[in-house]
């Protein structure tokens, strides 16, 4: 059917396939040294699926007795988390004009524009929390520390990007009036770069909600202390309550940021 | 005439939002919601001041940062790396059949919804707390690890090949409807190549995802480096935390540039 003419079509020439081959070939090999190597016991492997029915049977139905608590701990996650973004904006504005190749003053602080957005968005949230907790104590503040630190990273390169992406000519029409370097870029930059600076923020706003839920499971506050407790004490029901209180918010979060912005851009 | 109008007159900046009574509304707004959240978290000024010289000592304890047990920092990594990997292929092969339910284009609609909320659901949850539950369910160890990536991947991937799969040429379906080929074919042949460009690129970018996430679901008891890092900072063992961070900072690192490399080359 294929042969026409005494051509034979195939889709791939014979170095493509070799290189398909050789591809698939790494990943195969690269998963058996996992699955070898990796500290499973493997009968919990087949009794995982029972064991996983059996927590779901034991969390259902979901337990309202301390819906209050949970309530007001959701409340101060989405503080957190608001709180945090804020701090975050702060903190990445700065760290934004040093990482952006077009407003840094020179190539060292280019660089130390760069790795303070590396380093900060390597570190997870929940190791930060780690830190904070260890320094100023359980609490919020932790908490907001925490994921405000972690955000730092996402918004500066976000923000720097945009600025890198402005266009040149309001800024050289600045210059040439003689504008100093606070004034180009009052008027000349951030004009131009503020619709992705309010859609960046709404955006990690979305993602510190999600982020701010596990921060309690270090004690640094939000829904997640009152996760871990009822973890601890085996009160499976009100477990399923908790986690049905983030999915509500997550997804509650999830619609707001998308409606503002659609409003912004 | 114009001359006296424009003397005396400064410009000023046209404001983003140009509704007055809308943007004093939003200051006044975010004012209010600010006075009350600030409020409502407990800060203890005595214990910000103590934090200061303790946070001395903890980055005073962390450096130089401890490479002595470099062979417990190598497990811990090898094992994350395996974690990520048996969860990414796991969770890739399990997000097509989930994909295919959750887009709008190729299922009828109550399909599409009970797909949709299923990934909608896996999205929602912070990898952190679905290994908690995970620890719970199947004990300490890997196999949390990989269950929880799972979980994690097929809300991440699902979601975008469905995505993806909603955007397709339509014409490719209707010319293996019209030669009369059946719903598993029109999958295969029509809907399939055109998305699998993007598949392979999802996969290897969940990839670089699950080795990040695979570092911090340790934290509860979940295998890898991420145990490591919890038990050295448990013992107050700053300068081999410090040098797991440092490791786990690398690694990320290495991964973003790796990951960008093999996605430039297959586009």
């Amino acid at each position: 059917m294929s042969d026409v003419g005494g051509y034979r079509w195939v889709r791939r020439s014979a170095a493509e396939r070799l290189a398909r081959f050789a591809a698939w070939l790494v990943v195969v090999a690269l998963l058996v040294w996992s699955v070898r190597g990796v500290d499973i016991f493997w009968p919990w492997v087949v009794d995982a699926p029972a064991q996983i029915a059996d927590l779901l049977g034991r969390m259902s139905p979901p337990d309202p007795s301390n819906l209050d608590l949970i309530l007001a701990a959701m409340l101060q996650t989405i503080h957190i988390a608001t709180l945090a973004t804020l701090l975050a904006l702060v903190l990445a504005l700065p760290v934004a004009y040093l990482a952006a190749q077009n407003t840094s003053p020179n190539g060292a602080t280019l660089a130390l524009g760069r790795l303070i957005v590396v380093s900060t968005r390597s570190v997870n949230t929940i190791i930060w929390a780690l830190l904070f907790v260890a320094i100023f104590g359980p609490g919020p503040l932790a908490g907001i520390l925490a994921v405000a630190f972690r955000s730092i990273g996402f918004l500066g390169k976000l923000i720097a990007e945009a600025i890198e992406e402005i266009d040149r000519r309001p800024v050289e029409a600045m210059e040439a009036t003689g504008a100093n370097e606070a004034k180009v870029i009052a008027y000349g930059v951030v004009p131009q770069v503020l619709p992705t600076f309010f859609a960046v923020s709404i955006l990690r706003w979305d993602i510190n909600i999600r982020e701010s839920t596990v921060l309690g499971l270090v004690g640094a506050g939000g829904i997640g202390l009152l996760l871990q407790g009822a973890i601890d004490t085996f009160k499976w029901q009100e477990v399923s309550l908790i986690l049905l209180a983030i999915l509500s918010v997550v997804v509650a979060g999830e619609f707001v940021s998308g409606w503002l912005r659609e409003k912004v851009i | 005439m114009s001359r006296a109008a424009t003397e005396g007159f400064r410009w000023r900046k046209p404001p983003f939002i140009a509704n007055p009574a809308l943007r004093y509304g939003i200051w006044l707004a975010v004012a209010a919601y600010l006075a009350w959240a600030v409020s409502s978290i407990p800060i203890d000024p005595q214990r910000i001041v103590a934090g200061f010289p303790r946070a001395a000592q903890i980055f005073g304890g962390a450096i130089p940062p401890d490479f002595a047990r470099w062979q417990l920092l190598l497990s811990g990594f090898l094992e994350s790396i395996q974690i990520a990997l048996i969860a990414t292929a796991v969770g890739v092969v399990l997000s097509v059949p989930l994909a295919i339910l959750s887009a709008r284009n190729v299922v009828p609609v109550p399909v599409y919804v009970l797909g949709r909320a299923t990934v909608i659901t896996a999205r929602s949850f912070h990898p952190v707390i679905v290994a908690i539950i995970f620890v719970k369910a199947v004990g300490f160890g890997a196999l949390a690890g990989i269950l929880t990536l799972i979980v994690y991947t097929i809300g991440f991937v699902s979601k975008l090949l469905a995505e993806a799969i909603e955007e397709i040429d339509w014409g490719q379906v209707e010319a293996m409807q019209a030669a009369g080929a059946n719903y598993l074919k029109v999958l295969l042949y029509a809907v399939a190549p055109q998305v699998m460009p993007r598949q392979i690129g999802l996969a290897l970018y969940q990839l670089d995802i699950n080795l990040r996430a695979s570092t911090v679901v340790g934290i509860v008891g979940a295998g890898g480096i991420g145990s490591t890092l919890m038990n050295a900072f448990g013992r107050y063992d700053y300068d081999f935390a410090f040098a797991i961070l440092i490791a786990i900072i690398s690694l990320v690192f290495a991964t973003e540039i790796v990951s960008g490399r093999i996605r430039r080359g297959i586009s």
